[in-house]
């Protein structure tokens, strides 16, 4: 290729890149707040509630405390790898994302036409997991160069639980490659567009050969063991081992590790909703009868902008004035959005962003339900109940797919 | 200078920094880690191979599981860095410049004896070339590897084992 | 780009990896010169294939990743127990067949 093309290309590539990390970054951020207002109202309490209208500015407030921390190095720890885990944790939780296709479309941006994700490989699905594969050494290594016995131990029992539950993960999507035939994301999903007896998506929950619910079910559970959350938090949670691998880390060291844990649950929501609900695939069918669903991405933004504007006048002035001005924005927005061009751009990542925040909505939601399992139940889950389950389904998929030629 | 040659450049750089610092470091987990890094620029040079898949392995398998047992090992077994001694004169003097001659010296001879080789593009997809190939004829070896892979795991089972008698020595003794 | 450029630098990483074998004196760093020695022969194996147009090479890398893993387990499990024997991870305390 010419040059010049390789060079716009290049542009815009870094473009893409530059766009995801902010957008990354502050999801990460907000996540956040999702979390802690989920969990309170989960308590019959409202969580942050007074930093901004529905504490909408706690991030901020949060990422100013942990920038402005004392940072205490701990005697006797070996600088570089004290220093460098944490930077790995979030290093690659964050660059996990870039192989997430975010719609079908191909936007422009002067003038070249590149599609919404920054690097479609052949291999996408497996360079995910190579990513979380690493990842493993950024716990393992915070523990041992933390110099404490805490650290130690909560690293090696995190690290052993995380490669644990590695292989429960990649097996649990073999059966979707049996059914796919392909690594590649954006063809992951094409390949469960349809619906099947005219109502029902072909989304690989609900596939027609062999529905992955066993797949799903190991998939959710192995990814909430991966990412360390409850209740499979036992190396890291309060009451336990003090505080596991980033005892010894302070401000915002122990920003990264938190920005990383978080960054790698989006990841493995995204691909929850691209590998077994669809991706980008609306749930409607395109019939005449249902053509309205089309423009749900533009009902909905008006519904939040209304919802915040009737909201906004009962807050104290500095709500009173944002909160009605961004509902005013949003429904505007929405008039913009169902303009027959916006709404078919719109539609793929709307519906993506819809099933990743369910699923991020049961990944809370399960955290602030269920109690702790010890650690030895938990190896004993993953090796003796999980593994086998997943293979299980790799033989029933196996034998659908063979049965169906 | 092309965009290929330059990416090999700078990851054949990587590699053959980080196989020196795992011979110069003298803790084993910076050797580890080290090891770690030169795995990772192989898999760059795989995917420049256009060998993406064994590329995803090599990290998958090798960087991300066998080097983790290594890392565990030494964290359990407390290594502390080698104690430094001094070489030989004869390792010194003779050995350190014969080894680096033989160094050169082989890559000379390899890149020379080859440089006729042009590479040349895979007939069909990589992923499913491979499966083809190793579902039909090699299959007899890839069923061998998973019972090697099962004798390697009671292996390492019983011969780790703490037996009975032995009081475990606890304390703070750095293993050097 | 030429293969020869490749078979350069898995030389240079093999011999890089014998000079470890032979220089160093803890046993764990010992055997991670072996896993850079076939790292190194992963890398050629690769290139051949490449320089050939067949997968071949790949298979065979698939295969020396397996038994590296295997070897990798057992002459680990091996090395826990000389360091609970002998209390040393250095090869030249671990003498006892010596003349």
């Amino acid at each position: 290729m010419t040059d010049a093309a390789a060079q716009s290309i290049l542009l815009v590539s870094v473009i893409k890149v530059v766009v995801l990390l902010f957008l990354v970054l502050t999801a990460v951020a907000y996540l956040v707040w999702f979390e802690r207002k989920v969990a309170a109202h989960l308590q019959g309490r409202w969580g942050p509630y007074r930093v901004g209208p529905h504490g909408l500015l706690q991030p901020l407030a949060d990422g100013a405390k942990f920038l402005l921390k004392e940072d205490a190095t701990p005697a006797g720890v070996d600088r570089f790898l004290y220093f460098g885990a944490p930077l790995l944790t979030m290093t690659l939780a964050i660059s996990a994302i870039a192989m997430i296709p975010f719609g079908p479309a191909s936007i422009h941006i002067f003038g070249v036409a590149t599609p919404l994700v920054v690097a479609n490989i052949n291999v996408g699905l497996l360079a995910i997991f190579a990513i979380t594969s690493v990842g493993v050494y950024g716990v393992a290594l915070a523990g041992w160069s933390s110099n404490s016995k805490y650290s130690l131990l909560g690293g090696l029992r995190s690290s052993a639980q995380m490669i644990s539950y590695e292989l429960s993960l990649t097996l649990s999507v073999v059966g979707i490659l049996l059914l796919a035939g392909t690594f590649n994301l954006s063809d992951l999903i094409r390949s469960q567009d349809g619906f099947s007896w005219g109502f029902l998506p072909k989304w690989n929950l609900l596939n027609p050969t062999f529905p992955q619910i066993l797949g799903f079910f190991c998939y959710f559970v192995a990814a909430i063991a991966e990412t360390n959350r409850a209740p499979f938090d036992l190396a890291e949670a309060e009451s336990e081992l003090v505080a596991g691998y980033h005892t010894e880390y302070s401000s915002f060291k122990f920003a990264m590790f938190f920005l990383g844990e978080y960054a790698s649950m989006i990841t493995v929501a995204c691909l929850a909703s691209i590998l077994f609900l669809g991706g980008w695939l609306s749930p409607f069918p395109q019939t005449p009868g249902l053509d309205w669903t089309r423009y749900l991405p533009a009902g909905v933004l008006a519904a939040a902008g209304v919802a915040l504007i009737l909201d906004g006048v009962r807050h104290p002035p500095f709500g009173r004035i944002v909160l009605p001005l961004l509902g005013a924005v949003l429904f505007a927005l929405s008039f913009l959005c169902s303009r027959p061009g916006v709404i078919d751009d719109i539609q793929g990542p709307f519906w993506f962003l819809a099933k990743i925040l369910l699923v991020l909505f049961v990944y809370v939601w399960v955290r602030w339900t269920l109690p702790r399992f010890r650690y030895d139940q938990l190896m004993r889950f993953g090796w003796k109940f999980l593994f086998p389950v997943a293979l299980l389904n790799v033989v029933l998929t196996s034998l659908a797919v063979v049965m169906r030629k | 200078m092309t965009g290929q040659l330059a990416i090999f450049l700078i990851l054949a750089a990587i590699a053959v920094a980080g196989a020196v610092n795992v011979i110069l470091q003298r803790h084993p987990i910076h050797s580890a880690i080290s090891l770690i890094t030169v795995m990772i620029a192989l898999a760059g040079l795989f995917l420049l191979l256009e060998s993406e898949f064994i590329a995803a392995v090599q990290i998958i398998v090798y960087a991300g599981a066998i080097m983790v047992l290594f890392v565990f090992v030494i964290m359990l077994l407390n290594a502390g860095v080698e104690e430094r001694t001094n070489m030989s004169r004869m390792a010194r003097y003779a050995g350190v410049p014969l080894a680096i001659f033989f160094l050169i010296e082989l890559a000379y001879q390899v890149g020379a004896a080859t440089s006729s080789m042009t590479p040349q593009p895979a007939a069909e997809g990589v992923t499913r070339g491979l499966s083809m190939l190793l579902f039909q004829d090699f299959v007899f070896p890839f069923e061998l590897t998973s019972i090697l892979i099962l004798i390697a795991i009671l292996g390492a089972l019983v011969l780790a084992q703490r037996s009975e008698g032995v009081s475990a020595k606890g304390g703070q003794e750095k293993i050097t | 780009m030429p293969i020869s450029y490749y078979l350069a630098l898995s030389a240079v990483l093999f011999g890089l990896g014998v000079i470890g074998f032979i220089f160093k004196r803890n046993i764990i760093t010992i055997f991670m010169s072996i896993e850079l020695m076939l790292n190194a022969v992963n890398l050629a194996f690769i290139a051949f294939g490449r320089a050939l147009g067949q997968l071949q090479g790949q298979v065979f890398v698939f295969f020396v990743v397996v038994v590296a893993a295997a070897e990798a387990a057992v002459g680990l499990a091996i090395v826990i127990v000389i360091a609970r024997n002998r209390h040393s991870l250095n090869v030249e305390r671990i003498n006892l067949l010596k003349l």
